[in-house]
């Protein structure tokens, strides 16, 4: 009897908080936007270079146009959802994801395109460029195997170690590796934070890695490394995920908003709309987060005091 | 001659379990004997047979789009999950602006008067002076953040834990219904939750809510009924002499006998809601979490450690605070409390007219430049090439090449059906024949659902995790019971390592053994010690001192006193220690999966980061099974025949 009560009374208290009617789950704002002044929330990806441009954007919106701006940590497919629903109002930075495009933009409608962010994106497999340098033909796919038992870590055992990274990025090579014919294994780091003390700690002994990586990338400037050709990409070469045997595209990345957002989100839409910079801009504020250990914010300030031309341009 | 009589207790158990040992065996070795032939002839493979797994694939995809593609419209989502999602979005809300309106000022000064109400003068001060840190970190808005969440998840789950409590603690029938799922889920990694809440709710602070509701309210639940049944059945009798009814029993005399079981759960609760909610950052909880979860994207431990520091404070004052009053020492009179509001409000009306909400720039300490130049150097200096010994490097790749490589290849070269007698026969050993079919049903359940061979990947990691916890947490729980300068000197260490969230250490565990499982291996190790060297340093001091001193005086070396009398007393502190130690292994090694572990870990990271349901839900259902597989097979029988008391 007492259970029952407290059970009609607790619904009835939360149909009376929550409104009567339905609820809509397109709008699920996050419970700590707009506390006090007007908020943006962005998604930022766990690699740097998508912490650049959010770290960018985010001063100029708080400082330029007063909003205040909340950010969101989430791998990307999970961006999309979260973006369809109105948790974040922008993703800054997408690598293709064509499925979620077709669900989200063209189905559902709830995200709208924002343009280039005026980066081209490239995945692709390194070495270590004083290791090319001693060994000039390892640059070819066709080389590896010579190579592999200099590739070679515990976790690999007897076949040279493919590095990946972290499960959400968009990778080929279980099955490159099978259809090349290599003698390699893929070994995943589980994330890109461990990839990469991984490959900081391989460059400092100057022992030679295999690794997937892409470009930009602000580790680049710190472990120089040399892309190894693989075969060419040519248009739908990796349409059958089983059978790829093909090089990774050059992509240029997206910026998405969601749907409402764009329509009503004032300034900060029309602002993020604009956004466009160059792979050099973003690799120099990514290096000052990751390398000197900026936090974003004084590292986006850096950025804005000396390109007042660039951003200027994206307030008109 | 200590040996003569300290042994005298110790003979008498042993033979009766090797008597009904050796029954069980035999018992299984014919059981064995019949059934193994038959499923050898008809799925003769060494791996778990491929005729018996069912593929989940297909379905659980659908069951994803059909999520995805209906939450907008659908009325079980419009009337039912969205008003959920939406009423924690507004509790969080509420608590947080309440917050941010009273100010960095009046929550320290709030919570100082709590704790000085509840716990005295020490722990007040203390309590003030985590907040204040929180704040010198710069950490201030974070913890907001993640305190307005745990205020919600915290209430919720005692609301929910209690009134599942009160249900078994006053029904037989309820009792039996709820405790096996409360033992399952007490021993589930938080990881495996994760995943169905996001698909549900969509990333974000609701999923992140109740998540952490699921993984808190079973203690509570669990305490409450114990409290409920464990009343002094004389008290109870005298109050039903008085002829009152059922329900003023319950309120006046159980509920109030119950109490330090009921603070106990509150405790509990806490200590777990934390713990989730930075890996519930991973799903866009936000918060100090968060904070901890960015810095790992740019490889910047110092950073992490700022965000990691605020969440140990926290814990560790809630912990004392709560536990504090469960012992009841203080809290005289409705005057003090009446005082203590008052000045809380007095305090934060004057921030609020000075102006000062925000935590003040200015007063911002930046630990992550030294710290990171800390870990820098050890990193630089212990990696490799340390004469005699050899650097970090070179042992992770021993270990994973004679430890981790032959156990991972023993167990998967095993025939399936010998690894499902091995775990039978552990468990019956130990337990009872319920507890042996439980975990032998696990563990079929894992092959069914076709992920056998990362699944025995995981348990090697798990078990190289174990024993390696075991050797070094006996050590030190040894040394810690011998010496109380030991103890008090390893008590805030324990105290750190047990509530740090385990992001903070995944780095500079890679920096110092590379990529793979080996750093899976040390994390889990990290993580699972404290609470291994705790239960064995308390089960070594309880031991029955007129034992020990009649050791002494028969003229016992101290490392006869342990071998032969503490360690002996003390078995079912050490089990418990080794059952404890493997469920919070099991943990860790999951979260090992971010940095190349592997293995079910990886599939669970996978699922979440690409939103694939089919692979993520699966493995976390095969950790589940292992977990329970491995609770099963380390628990002692005494936990479940005490059942009842």
């Amino acid at each position: 009897m007492r259970l029952r009560t407290t059970a009609v009374v607790g619904s009835l208290l939360l149909l009376t908080v929550t409104g009567c009617g339905a609820a809509d789950m397109t709008k699920q704002a996050s419970p700590f936007a707009n506390a006090g002044a007007k908020t943006v929330t962005l998604s930022t990806q766990s690699w740097v270079g998508a912490q650049a441009n959010v770290a960018v954007a985010q001063y100029l919106l708080e400082h330029q146009l007063g909003y205040r701006v909340d950010t969101v940590q989430i791998d990307e497919v999970p961006a999309w959802d979260a973006l369809g629903q109105g948790r974040v109002d922008a993703i800054l930075e997408d690598w293709g994801h064509p499925e979620e495009e077709q669900r989200y933009v063209q189905d559902k409608k709830t995200i709208t395109r924002g343009g280039d962010l005026g980066v081209t994106g490239h995945i692709g497999w390194y070495v270590p460029t004083y290791f090319a340098k001693q060994h000039p033909d390892v640059t070819n796919w066709k080389n590896l195997d010579k190579y592999a038992s200099q590739m070679r870590t515990p976790e690999s055992g007897a076949k040279g170690q493919l590095m990946d990274g972290s499960p959400s990025y968009v990778t080929n090579d279980k099955a490159l590796v099978k259809n090349l014919k290599l003698d390699y294994q893929v070994v995943f780091a589980g994330s890109e934070a461990a990839q990469i003390t991984q490959m900081q700690q391989f460059a400092k002994e100057k022992k030679p890695f295999l690794t997937y990586w892409y470009t930009p990338q602000w580790l680049f400037k710190k472990v120089p490394m040399t892309e190894v050709k693989l075969p060419a990409y040519k248009e739908g070469c990796d349409a059958d995920p089983e059978k790829v045997a093909c090089a990774y595209p050059h992509t240029p990345l997206q910026k998405y908003l969601n749907t409402d957002f764009a329509r009503s989100g004032g300034e900060a839409a029309a602002f993020l709309k604009k956004f466009k910079w160059t792979t050099e801009d973003q690799d120099e504020v990514s290096l000052m987060i990751a390398d000197q250990k900026l936090s974003p914010e004084e590292a986006a300030k850096k950025w804005v005091d000396s390109h007042a031309s660039t951003w200027k341009a994206w307030l008109s | 001659m200590a040996t003569v009589t300290a042994p005298a207790p110790r003979i008498a158990l042993p033979g009766l379990l090797r008597h009904r040992a050796v029954h069980k065996l035999l018992l299984l070795a014919v059981a064995a004997a019949i059934l193994v032939p038959l499923a050898n002839a008809r799925w003769a493979s060494g791996s778990w047979p491929s005729a018996l797994t069912v593929d989940l694939t297909e379905p659980l995809t659908r069951t994803s789009d059909w999520i995805i593609d209906n939450r907008d419209t659908h009325p079980l989502f419009l009337y039912f999950f969205g008003h959920v999602s939406n009423a924690v979005v507004l509790s969080v809300r509420a608590v947080y602006l309440v917050l941010l309106a009273v100010g960095w000022a009046g929550v320290t000064a709030f919570a100082g008067l709590v704790a000085w109400r509840v716990a005295g003068v020490k722990l007040a001060l203390g309590t003030a002076a985590a907040f204040l840190a929180c704040g010198l970190l710069g950490m201030w808005i974070p913890t907001m953040q993640t305190l307005a969440l745990m205020v919600v998840a915290v209430l919720a789950s005692v609301v929910v834990g209690a009134l599942l409590g009160l249900a078994a603690g006053l029904s037989d029938r309820m009792d039996r219904i709820l405790r096996p799922i409360l033992d399952t889920m007490q021993v589930m990694p938080a990881y495996a939750y994760l995943l169905p809440m996001v698909l549900v709710f969509g990333n974000g602070v609701p999923a992140a809510v109740l998540a952490t509701l699921v993984y808190a309210a079973p203690p509570m639940a669990r305490l409450t009924s114990l409290g409920l049944r464990g009343a002094d059945k004389e008290v109870l009798e005298a109050v039903e002499s008085l002829g009152s009814t059922a329900r003023q029993r319950l309120l006046t005399a159980r509920i109030p006998l119950a109490r330090k079981e009921l603070l106990l759960g509150l405790n509990q609760t806490i200590m777990m809601a934390l713990s989730m909610a930075v890996i519930a950052s991973v799903i866009g909880a936000g918060g100090l979490g968060d904070r901890v979860y960015q810095a790992l994207g740019s490889v910047d431990v110092g950073a992490a450690l700022a965000a990691g520091i605020p969440i140990v404070l926290l814990a560790v004052v809630l912990d004392r605070v709560t536990g504090a009053a469960g012992d009841g020492t203080e809290g005289s009179g409705r005057a003090g409390w009446a005082y203590a509001l008052l000045a809380a409000v007095a305090v934060a009306v004057a921030g609020r007219l000075l102006g000062r909400l925000d935590w003040p720039d200015a007063w911002t300490l930046d630990i992550a430049e030294p710290v990171n130049r800390a870990v820098g150097w050890m990193t630089d200096h212990l990696y490799s090439g340390v004469p005699v010994v050899g650097g970090t490097a070179e042992w992770a790749g021993h270990f994973t090449t004679w430890v981790l490589d032959p156990v991972r290849d023993g167990l998967q070269g095993l025939p399936w059906w010998s690894v499902l007698l091995i775990v039978a026969a552990l468990a019956w050993l130990i337990g009872t024949w319920q507890t042996a079919l439980t975990a032998v049903l696990a563990m079929a359940a894992i092959g069914v659902l076709g992920v056998w061979q990362p699944s025995l990947d995981t348990l090697s990691q798990v078990l190289a995790a174990v024993a390696v916890t075991l050797v070094l947490g006996f050590a030190i729980g040894i040394a810690a019971a011998r010496s109380d300068r030991v103890e008090r000197m390893l008590r805030p260490v324990l105290d750190v390592f047990q509530t740090m969230p385990q992001f903070v250490y995944l780095i500079p565990v890679v920096a110092l053994f590379g990529v793979g499982r080996a750093p899976a291996v040390a994390a889990a190790v990290v993580y699972a010690l404290p609470a291994v060297v705790r239960i064995t340093a308390q089960g070594l001091r309880q031991v029955d001192q007129a034992s020990l001193e009649s050791a002494r005086s028969l003229g016992a070396t101290s490392g006869q006193q342990i071998r032969q009398v503490q360690l002996p007393l003390a078995r079912p502190a050490l089990l418990l220690a080794v059952n404890q130690g493997v469920v919070l292994v099991l943990a860790v090694v999951i979260i090992g999966g971010l940095v190349g572990g592997g293995a079910l870990g990886y599939d669970v990271v996978f699922g979440l980061a690409q939103g694939d349901l089919a692979t993520g839900l699966v493995a976390g259902a095969a950790i589940v099974c292992l977990g329970l597989m491995l609770d099963r097979v380390t628990q002692p029988t005494e936990r479940r025949t005490k059942k009842g008391a």
